[in-house]
């Protein structure tokens, strides 16, 4: 029984209505939205930042987890869509809160937002939003929990495209805690879309999800192995808390064997990229010599991630028809 | 509804689940129990009569689990009895995960009590194993089984002391007290909500491993070798672990388990986008589990399927996954979810009503269960092509959380009767 997400994002003619995920976005909308990124990559760079697509429109950036950069750049990005936006950082655990999510999302569609840029610590919030708002009010997530962050994955897929062309003859390997990461998935699910055939997990087996070989994604634990003769290597951000507990040691023995460093990096192929969704933890997943070297296009992710925002706010935005019928 | 003191069942089909019986004929009860089958004993008079044409008549469904949201929740009880007695359930037993837990007789009188006023189904409270549940002090087993405890429980998951586990085991079985436990091991669950596999991975919801219910279960019967005691384990959710109750069944271990209806027809794919209502305790997990489940319901090593009725609010479950409670509404599903899976598996009637009649009944130690003459008149008369849609708003029971929700299901009871008095009437 296939999972009916993209007829939750979808409106009844095909076209973004929410952003959720990247698991069962179809290819031709995913190229759609890199196109429509290329036309907003000018826009960043002319002394006017702005075109007035979103004039007039309300963009509430949800933030019930904190998050800095990820807020900027969807605040950026609405801005030059000439959208008002505001920001709202309820990053109190939702437990503790005395509001539910549905009645804080209630409140705010009564004051005329017209898109939700969310993001909430727990996998599938987006999900209870999406199915609960009104049919002319659009939801971005902006990271759930473990679950997805799509417009990372998007921005990943623009950033390989405009460095590698074709996605079908490339080896991406994504290396660090793929088990706690929502960019590993939404990377995953966008990568297998695109047609990438040789796509590799590498990590200890403390931070593997079981279940990757069947979604089609070769699992190693050696980060030689894992990063042989590749063409983009996507680094993930190791969270401090994951040394409490018992998945590691120390920062230390992760970066001796999962570090990327000069050293490992002449495994992959020379002209490989390395990126990162950062902020980067230099000296534990990533050497400052590789974050800063000639392979790294991790500066360029992040400019790209604002034309790619501006296609995703805009394309939603677009959607006037309600979201397809959920199947059952 | 009537009391009546003799009740004629006119041109039913009968099925026995205690004796394999299935055919047609009358069945005639008096003062609240089985008088005859076939034809009436000597002096009957009907005060009613009941035309079961087209019904089936069977002992009315044990449940093994169905919180009933008392102590807790002032007068939630006779809503929850309502539904028992609409889903054909003519005996409840109910966990001692109750605000505060069953740990003291006053609490399992006063629940006593309120069932009587209720007349609903028959109540089989099961005492707390420890005090409070806090899994450190035994609880006073002795005395809550002369109130009427059934069982003892550890509801939720094991105690983290094995030495308490084993204590409780050992005073349990110095009064031939049975023990209930569910095979959990809380650090294994960890932050879980979903069974690990595929399903959680891709949903990036912490997944619960199947080691927490196998390390559970070998815990319990390691210390049941050296305790000695009667345990029934409560709702086995994966492969192995059925598995593993299947060798100490074989052992010669004084064990026996049940299964929850919705791990019977659901798995993590349930779970598609989040769906709250599929958010369990256990988890639901992977096809082959489930499949597993089946196999051990039919060779016998699972004796009985329970509800696991949980009945929660609206605002309990309209959260992010893995802020919502688990557990499902179950009670009115109970009844045509059972028969759905004999039709699936192809098992006779008679078997598979026995998984939800004598065979808790005879974990229970009840004498229900049964259509035997002389035993207590405890019945449901359903009509098992009748289908309706399952709609969580016009479920009787405060809990509108029901996975099964929008599906159509085949059975419904029309007369549920607890003592020989008929508790639910329902439409034709």
């Amino acid at each position: 029984m296939a999972p009916a997400t993209a007829s939750l994002q979808l409106d009844a003619e095909g076209e973004l209505h929410h952003l959720l995920s990247t698991e069962d976005l179809p290819r031709a909308l995913i190229e759609r939205i890199l196109a429509t990124a290329d036309g907003f990559i000018a826009v960043g760079t002319r002394e006017i930042k702005s075109v007035p697509l979103l004039r007039g429109r309300s963009v509430f950036n949800l933030f019930f987890e904190n998050s800095t950069r990820t807020r900027t750049t969807f605040e950026i990005a609405a801005k030059r869509l000439s959208a008002d936006v505001y920001n709202l950082n309820i990053a109190a655990s939702s437990t503790a809160k005395g509001e539910s999510l549905l009645d804080t999302i209630d409140n705010l569609t009564a004051m005329q937002a017209d898109i939700f840029v969310v993001r909430h610590a727990q996998g599938g919030a987006p999900y209870l939003i999406a199915r609960h708002l009104a049919p002319h009010v659009h939801v971005v997530n902006a990271g759930d929990g473990r679950h997805a962050h799509p417009t990372q994955a998007l921005l990943d897929l623009y950033t390989i495209r405009h460095y590698k062309g074709a996605f079908a003859p490339l080896s991406v390997a994504i290396v660090g805690d793929i088990l706690n990461s929502r960019v590993a998935r939404s990377d995953l699910h966008a990568l297998l879309a695109m047609g990438v055939t040789d796509l590799r997990a590498v990590g200890p087996l403390t931070l593997l999800p079981p279940g990757l070989e069947e979604m089609g994604v070769r699992v190693h634990t050696r980060l030689d192995a894992g990063i042989r003769d590749a063409d983009v290597i996507i680094m993930l951000r190791l969270q401090n808390e994951r040394m409490r507990g018992a998945l590691l040691p120390s920062a230390q023995e992760y970066f001796a064997n999962y570090g990327l460093t000069p050293q490992s990096l002449r495994h992959a192929k020379p002209d490989c990229i390395v990126m990162h969704p950062g902020p980067m933890n230099r000296g534990v997943e990533i050497d400052s010599t590789v974050a800063d070297g000639p392979n790294s296009v991790i500066l360029p992710q992040v400019s790209f991630g604002i034309a790619v925002r501006m296609a995703v706010l805009s394309m939603v935005a677009s959607s006037p028809r309600p979201a397809a019928r959920e199947a059952p | 509804m009537s009391a009546l003191a003799s009740l004629a069942i006119e041109n039913a089909r009968l099925i026995d689940p205690s004796t394999g019986r299935d055919a047609f004929a009358n069945l005639y009860v008096a003062d609240g129990r089985i008088a005859a089958i076939g034809a009436p004993p000597p002096g009957f008079v009907a005060q009613r009569s009941v035309d079961a044409r087209g019904l089936i008549v069977a002992p009315g469904l044990v449940d093994l689990c169905a919180r009933m949201r008392e102590p807790g929740t002032e007068g939630a009880l006779r809503g929850e009895m309502r539904a028992a007695l609409a889903g054909g359930v003519t005996g409840v037993v109910c966990p001692p995960d109750t605000d505060p837990p069953l740990d003291e007789p006053g609490l399992v009188r006063m629940l006593r009590q309120r069932s009587r006023e209720a007349a609903g189904a028959r109540l089989y409270p099961l005492g707390a194993l420890t005090a409070g549940l806090a899994g450190v002090a035994l609880a006073e087993m002795h005395t809550l089984a002369q109130v009427g405890c059934v069982a003892f429980c550890q509801a939720g998951v094991l105690p983290a002391n094995h030495a308490t586990l084993l204590q409780a085991l050992r005073y349990a079985r110095t009064f031939d007290l049975a023990v209930w436990l569910q095979p959990v091991d809380a650090s294994l669950v960890g932050d879980g909500v979903a069974g690990e596999g595929p399903v959680a991975a891709r949903l990036g919801l912490p997944g619960i491993c199947v080691a927490a219910e196998t390390v559970a279960l070998h815990v319990i019967f390691e210390l049941q070798r050296a305790a000695g005691t009667r345990i029934h384990i409560c709702r086995l959710s994966s492969a192995q672990g059925v598995e593993l109750v299947r060798t100490a069944k074989r052992e010669g271990l004084p064990v026996t388990a049940d299964v929850s209806i919705p791990h019977v027809h659901l798995t993590d794919q349930d779970i598609g986008h989040y769906d709250t209502n599929c958010r369990l305790d256990p988890p639901l997990r992977a096809a082959a589990d489930r499949a597993a489940i089946r196999r051990g319901l039919a060779d016998g090593t699972i004796d009985a399927i329970c509800s696991d009725h949980a009945p929660l609010s609206l605002e309990d479950k309209l959260l992010p996954f893995g802020e919502a409670a688990a557990g499902a509404s179950g009670l009115e599903t109970l009844l045509p979810l059972t028969l759905a899976w004999a039709r699936e598996e192809g098992i006779d009637l008679a078997r598979a009503l026995a998984a939800v009649t004598s065979a808790p009944a005879r974990i229970l130690g009840e004498d229900t269960g049964t259509l035997e003459p002389g035993r207590k008149a405890d019945l449901v008369i359903f009509d098992p092509h009748a289908a309706w849609t399952v709609q969580a708003d016009t479920l009787l029971s405060s809990g509108k959380n029901s996975p099964f929700d929008g599906r159509t299901l085949s059975g419904r009871a029309r007369w549920t009767l607890v003592g020989g008095e008929i508790r639910y009437e329902g439409a034709e």
